[in-house]
């Protein structure tokens, strides 16, 4: 099998140029990959197009390359949370672009699997409608969107081996697993790296096809957004 | 006049067994500690899991178990995860039996309208609008009035909306209300202590009154 291994983060996202686009996996603070980003922040590489569901919060997260100015353009589903973001956005020094998480989902998926366009009731009447073809199916009305692609994918899994093969664990596998195959350049980060042979091939998520680079990170924050607990 | 609880309370009563339910951020998320135990139902959550549990004991918190209001939480027994593209594929695909969802605004056509207020801050829809296209039954909760006092339940809606003709129960902090395919808020149930006079003022939209309106029973 094929040694995708790289020593580390950094190693990880060498060639990432300025104005790269990059997908970051994620959903709120679960299923980030918190290496990646502090090696982003070390390197100092600007002017990104980051395509991630949210965008962290002021000191975690893509909220760290926010605060660096290192991103020039969002495109997300959800980005509350971020006081930085928004005295950003109101300033002009940030590109937005909101999308339907569900839209988000699936142009990401349809980039890794060669769809260039589909359908979805998503937005219909609203004005994410704005400049899109709208068509009707069977009586419904349906917009259509385009594919999304980047030059990196960068994914967080919870165990993962040297060829590239992907486990997630609980929701923090959520945009992970079509992030990994909409990228050019997928660069994976796992809690937990084995040998290849030794993970079950029937509990695969992500095939190792999808990823070029995969390491095992450190430190793991994993930070919590609400703590929410029962007694 | 209901508070959130009294709303979470009277949404509840209209879960019934077998149902997979998606519910959104806020009072929605209150109705699940009201669903009565006998009742066999699957909490649906957007990032990727049927079987939303109650919140987790302090030594059992996971930071890879959480809602969509990024909550910990548990999973119950027979659940399943998977990805977002999943996620939102069975909430497309019609799966969901009901959505619940909070909202700014309710239009008398079913418009809605929750993501955004121009000039404010916008935050964005997550997965809002894709729940609002496609879900088979959507009830909102909301407050009837704004705080000061300017009614909820419009002949248009003023702010941008989430989805067009989609809305087909309110539960508010007044009433029950039905709205009709061609337009129309019918009044079902008063909430306890609450006029149809009271009502009718609260409703700037085209209110339908038929008959004696019962008051809500809990």
């Amino acid at each position: 099998m094929i040694n995708k291994v790289v020593s580390g983060p950094d190693a990880a996202v060498q060639d990432i140029p300025n104005h790269a686009v990059l997908m970051l996996g994620g959903f709120g603070l679960s299923g980030i990959p918190e290496n990646c980003i502090q090696a982003l922040l070390k390197k100092g590489v600007s002017g990104l197009t980051c395509i991630s569901n949210n965008a962290g919060v002021d000191d975690f997260g893509i909220g760290l390359l926010l605060k660096t100015r290192q991103v020039k353009k969002m495109i997300s589903s959800y980005v509350g949370e971020n006081a930085e973001f928004e005295r950003q956005l109101l300033s002009g020094e940030l590109e937005v672009e909101l999308i339907p998480q569900g839209t988000l989902a699936e142009r990401v998926r349809a980039g890794g699997a060669g769809i260039p366009a589909f359908f979805t009731p998503a937005g219909v009447g609203t004005e994410v409608a704005q400049g899109k073809e709208v068509r009707e199916f069977d009586g419904k009305l349906y917009l259509m969107e385009r594919w999304l692609k980047a030059d990196f994918s960068i994914v967080k899994a919870w165990k993962g081996d040297t060829s590239g093969n992907l486990i997630y664990r609980g929701t923090a596998r959520n945009f992970n697993p079509m992030m990994a195959a909409a990228g050019k350049i997928t660069i994976a980060e796992v809690e937990e790296l084995v040998p290849v042979g030794s993970l079950d091939p029937n509990t695969i998520h992500t095939p190792g096809i999808y990823v070029h680079r995969i390491f095992q990170g450190k430190n793991y924050e994993k930070r919590i957004e609400q703590r929410t607990t029962s007694i | 006049m209901l508070d959130k609880t009294g709303i979470a309370k009277r949404i509840a009563q209209e879960v019934k067994d077998g149902m997979y339910i998606n519910l959104g951020i806020g009072i929605p998320t209150l109705v699940a500690n009201y669903i009565p135990p006998t009742l066999n139902v699957v909490l649906q959550s957007e990032n990727g899991l049927l079987g939303i549990g109650p919140f987790p004991k302090e030594n059992e918190v996971d930071p890879d178990l959480i809602n969509a209001g990024k909550q910990t939480i548990t999973m119950m027994p027979g659940s399943a995860l998977f990805s977002s593209a999943e996620s939102f594929a069975m909430i497309r695909g019609g799966h969901v039996d009901l959505t619940i969802l909070g909202a700014m605004e309710v239009s008398e056509t079913g418009d809605i309208a929750n993501w955004k207020v121009p000039g404010k801050m916008v935050k964005g829809m997550g997965g809002a609008m894709d729940l609002v296209a496609s879900a088979k039954h959507i009830i909102v909760a909301m407050q009837h009035c704004s705080k000061d006092g300017a009614s909820k339940l419009l002949k248009t809606c003023t702010l941008p909306i989430t989805g067009a003709n989609c809305v087909k129960r309110i539960v508010s902090d007044m009433a029950v209300l039905d709205i009709l395919p061609e337009g129309g808020f019918v009044l079902r149930e008063r909430a306890p202590g609450v006029s149809v006079e009271q009502i009718k003022n609260a409703t700037e939209g085209k209110l339908i009154i038929e008959g004696i309106i019962p008051e809500m029973r809990f």
